[in-house]
């Protein structure tokens, strides 16, 4: 990946790595056609809403400390602040420490659309400046911003001088990507270019990129085995903390949708090593993980010694859950991160996945490679029917009714809801954690015959509503409305 | 002209497609980028028949921004029709295309012989916020979809109050205004929850007049019926919390309607028999409350404002410190707003601000002398405030994280001692 900090404007993950929304096909086929360069992606003629890229981008900027973010669009753009302020808020309480963290909106309205509102928006940023001292401040576009062609980037230069923190133009216009995740790396290049400082002195830290840090804990005290210390990255981060991750040995995320671009441009830019294995879910994934961090910081001997001593305590255990587990068939819809991580675990766990929907694919990785979770699956001969479709719930439901599977899993807000209408057992994988290590594998098999066992809510509530979708659907192919592929 | 909104409590016009969501079986269909609807729907109680990851989205890109996006839009409305299993389609038109200036109107004429309404609404996010989207929606339904009727069904009222799911007690509040209508003798007829869908809107045309329950919201509206569709309103401009304002209500739509004033005397007798029996039998909590001050704020829309301040003095006899209306107030409206607050018991005025920068509002609750721990109901935003002043806080306006409702009320007898058992609920907490 070629990073080019001088510019604050990202491409987006469709014309960077070639990322796509729509595809049907199989695991293999789309892991093949992806390495022979042929995968096209399909667009549809039919779609449902699913998320703004805006959201990922200052989702993860708001949750680092006492900063401020403006988001310079109508109200609507800048609604999320509400979620924002609360999640700070819990957050920080949970952590023990306080956030002054302000997320302002700017409220455009038609005049502004006809006569553009740059000198507003300065006024607001100083004025934003002069209340709280935020110790960094993001200004970014909205759809409507970047359609009028508000120059936020001048704007921001002609206030350098007047704000004595980082201040940073973040271009996240909702039209800019179908994929969401470029949101992710919208602000991890903010980060990376206006936040993060060369190295002074290298310390035994590892950048650790997640989402809500509720392992925290648990990974501190995994870590102190190896005499490491994680950094979390963003949710409570401080401006002060960000200043220093050039520092740290290593770069690793729980999901590879999220740390992507952070990984490698802390690589790239400061040779920092980015762990791309697959992720630390599941016993193989945690394993494969845990030695890459231990050949990459010399530390390979103390992480075998810890690997053993937990396999002791766990392994029996999955061992004799696993018997319960056989049998079981599931379909998944989450993020490309998580899909192909989750449905390698429910493999080890002896559920067959049936049906896997990944919100979008990358087809290949910022270091060109094929994603290590899919390479994993199909070195290990494991192959299902698979698509791309961003939380296209309509294509969900029919394969849902299609294949009628003892669970569905997935990981975004509002789509659980769905399968157990249709009489699905629904598994919440919202938890970037839930699948974390031998313990919270452990947890999460028992989740899924916990699930199971009781289907009372979801048997109550599908006897009593109705779907939504026309029976018409419901005999259509899921492909129906996919443009290219019929072809 | 673009302005600092800081802790913003309103969404913008297309937040309107809750409005259209609290329609039973209408279905919004959004013109627009493919994140407005996740970022305008509220995570808590967005469920339903429809949710928001149900509603079909053009998911505009750069391409179609270059383009225009109306090749996309018919076929979206097209395949909705045949996807969506619904009664009544909304197209709702987001901020790309109405800059890039796609003709949304052309396209969803096309749809004319469907067999379903097809209607669409102009709701891009700079036109105004969701209080303004949802009078978009319901012009849109006057204007597209609804004729004159020369039949008029004799007591049939149309309810109108404040805007759904912004609302946090929409559901609990419209149920009880009908209960409340309807105990005067007269058929109220709403559009929105549970089993109020089409059939209601169709009936719209019949009533003998609109019944508009809210300070602001909907006057357009209201005005825009009695012309297109010659039906009279009565514009009622507080919601009725508890039972000084209920009576008052009562008595005003049973005169408008020429309901019997016997009636309608028997009808409060009943209802405040017994809520003073309740009142009654709590008088000593309200006293002896060691813990609380007399003095309350209220920051929320101006429907909250003005019917909880109204209720917090009349009914319960604390009284007003500053009051905040949080909505963005179109300022035609403000001046009669403001003379609401000033029409209270015993001649006292309450001093009310419009005000949209949370940060002003809050440093002016800050700087006031509550003598004693106040009573703050506001957003969740004032949590933060009402802990550092040590008052009582009760989140009761948009945004919420504090409160789950799912069909509870504030409205009318039943809904003041509602509000009275949740304000109190935060007060025996502590102890001085």
């Amino acid at each position: 990946m070629a990073l080019n900090l001088e510019n604050s404007n990202v491409a987006t993950r469709e014309n960077r790595i070639g990322s796509i929304t729509g595809y049907i096909g199989t695991l293999s086929d789309l892991a093949n056609q992806s390495s022979c360069g042929t995968l096209k992606g399909c667009s549809r003629c039919f779609s449902q809403s699913s998320t703004c890229l805006s959201s990922c981008a200052l989702g993860q900027l708001s949750a680092i400390r006492d900063v401020a973010i403006i988001h310079h669009g109508p109200a609507g753009c800048s609604a999320a602040s509400a979620g924002a302020y609360y999640l700070d808020k819990v957050m920080a309480k949970k952590r023990g420490v306080t956030t002054n963290t302000v997320y302002i909106g700017t409220d455009m309205n038609e005049n502004d659309t006809i006569f553009g509102s740059a000198e507003s928006l300065r006024k607001i940023i100083l004025e934003v400046n002069k209340r709280y001292s935020p110790k960094a401040i993001f200004v970014t576009s909205s759809c409507a911003t970047g359609i009028i062609g508000e120059d936020i980037d001048s704007v921001v230069d002609d206030v350098k001088d007047e704000v004595e923190v980082p201040i940073v133009a973040v271009h996240c216009e909702g039209f800019k990507s179908r994929i969401w995740a470029t949101g992710f790396d919208i602000s991890d290049h903010a980060v990376l270019s206006s936040i993060v400082q060369p190295p002074r002195q290298k310390r035994n830290t590892i950048n650790f990129k997640n989402f809500y840090e509720s392992a925290r804990p648990e990974i501190i005290e995994i870590f102190k085995n190896f005499d490491l210390e994680p950094i979390f990255l963003y949710c409570n981060s401080t401006i002060e903390e960000l200043s220093h991750i050039s520092e740290s040995l290593a770069t690793t995320c729980i999901c590879g949708t999220l740390g992507n671009y952070l990984g490698n441009g802390l690589e790239e830019t400061y040779g920092v090593p980015y762990i791309r294995t697959i992720n630390p879910l599941g016993i193989a994934g945690f394993e494969t993980w845990l030695r890459e961090i231990g050949r990459v910081t010399d530390r390979s001997e103390a992480v075998e010694n810890y690997i053993e001593e937990q396999r002791k305590i766990y392994i029996p255990q999955i061992e004799e859950i696993k018997k319960e587990l056989k049998g079981l068939r599931a379909v998944l819809g989450m993020g490309p991160g998580y899909t192909f991580e989750v449905s390698r675990v429910l493999d080890e766990l002896g559920v067959e996945v049936v049906w896997a929907l990944a919100w979008h694919y990358d087809k290949k990785y910022e270091n060109g490679e094929v994603p290590p979770s899919m390479k994993y699956l199909l070195e290990n001969d494991v192959d299902f029917e698979a698509s791309v479709a961003d939380q296209q719930n309509y294509e969900v439901m029919n394969i849902l009714k299609k294949y009628q599977p003892d669970l569905y899993l997935s990981r975004h807000p509002g789509s659980t809801v769905w399968a157990i209408k249709n009489g699905t057992p629904a598994v919440y994988v919202a938890d970037e954690y839930m699948i974390f290590g031998y313990k919270h594998t452990l947890e999460f098999a028992q989740s899924i015959l916990d699930s199971i066992h009781n289907r009372s809510f979801e048997k109550n509530l599908a006897r009593r509503v109705k779907l939504p979708y026309t029976d018409w659907w419901y005999q259509q192919n899921v492909d129906k409305f996919l443009e290219e592929a019929k072809k | 002209m673009a302005k600092l909104l800081d802790k913003q409590r309103y969404k913008c016009a297309m937040g309107a497609m809750q409005t259209v969501q609290a329609i039973s079986r209408a279905i919004p269909v959004l013109h627009s980028g493919p994140g407005c609807a996740q970022k305008l729907s509220d995570s808590i109680g967005s469920s339903g028949y429809f949710s928001p990851n149900i509603f079909p989205c053009t998911s505009i890109n750069e391409k179609d921004v270059v383009f225009g996006g109306v090749k996309k839009l018919e076929t979206t409305i097209e395949n909705s029709l045949k996807v969506i299993d619904a009664d009544f389609y909304v197209v709702l038109t987001g901020c790309i295309p109405e800059i890039v200036g796609d003709d949304t109107g052309e396209v969803v004429s096309h749809f004319e012989d469907a067999g379903k309404p097809v209607i669409y609404a102009s709701t891009a996010g700079f036109k105004g916020n969701n209080y303004i989207g949802h009078q978009q929606i319901i012009d849109a339904i006057t204007d597209q979809y609804l004729e004159k009727s020369e039949e008029r069904e004799k007591g049939l009222v149309n309810i109108w109050a404040d805007v759904p799911y912004q609302d946090l007690f929409w559901l609990g509040n419209i149920r009880e205004l009908e209960k409340l209508v309807k105990e005067l003798g007269l058929t109220p007829n709403t559009i929105f929850g549970y089993q109020r869908g089409i059939d209601n809107i169709n009936k719209i045309p019949k009533a003998e007049f609109n019944l508009l329950v809210s300070p602001w919201v909907s006057v357009e509206n209201m005005k825009k019926m009695e012309k297109k569709l010659g039906i009279p309103y009565l514009h009622y401009p507080t919601l009725p919390i508890g039972a000084f304002e209920t009576t008052k209500f009562l008595r005003e739509v049973g005169k408008f309607a020429g309901v019997d004033e016997e009636k309608v005397e028997n009808i409060i007798n009943k209802h405040e028999n017994y809520y003073y029996y309740l009142i009654e039998r709590y008088a000593d909590l309200f006293l002896e409350t060691r813990v609380m001050a007399k003095q309350f704020s209220v920051v929320a829309d101006a429907q909250y404002t003005l019917g909880i301040t109204k209720f917090l003095v009349n009914d319960l006899g604390l009284v007003p410190a500053k009051q905040f209306v949080t909505d963005d107030t179109p300022k035609a409206f403000q001046e009669q707003i403001k003379e609401e607050f000033e029409r209270l018991n015993y001649g006292l005025k309450a001093e009310v601000r419009f005000e949209t920068d949370g940060y002003k509002i809050q440093n002016e609750i800050r700087e006031h002398d509550y003598h004693g721990y106040p009573l703050i109901l506001g957003s969740y935003y004032e949590k933060e405030i009402a802990e550092e002043m040590s008052g009582h806080y009760l989140n009761i306006s948009w945004p919420v994280q504090d409160k789950v409702v799912l069909d509870d009320f504030y409205v009318g007898y039943t809904g003041g001692i509602r509000l009275i058992e949740d304000i109190y609920s935060v007060a025996v907490q502590r102890w001085n």
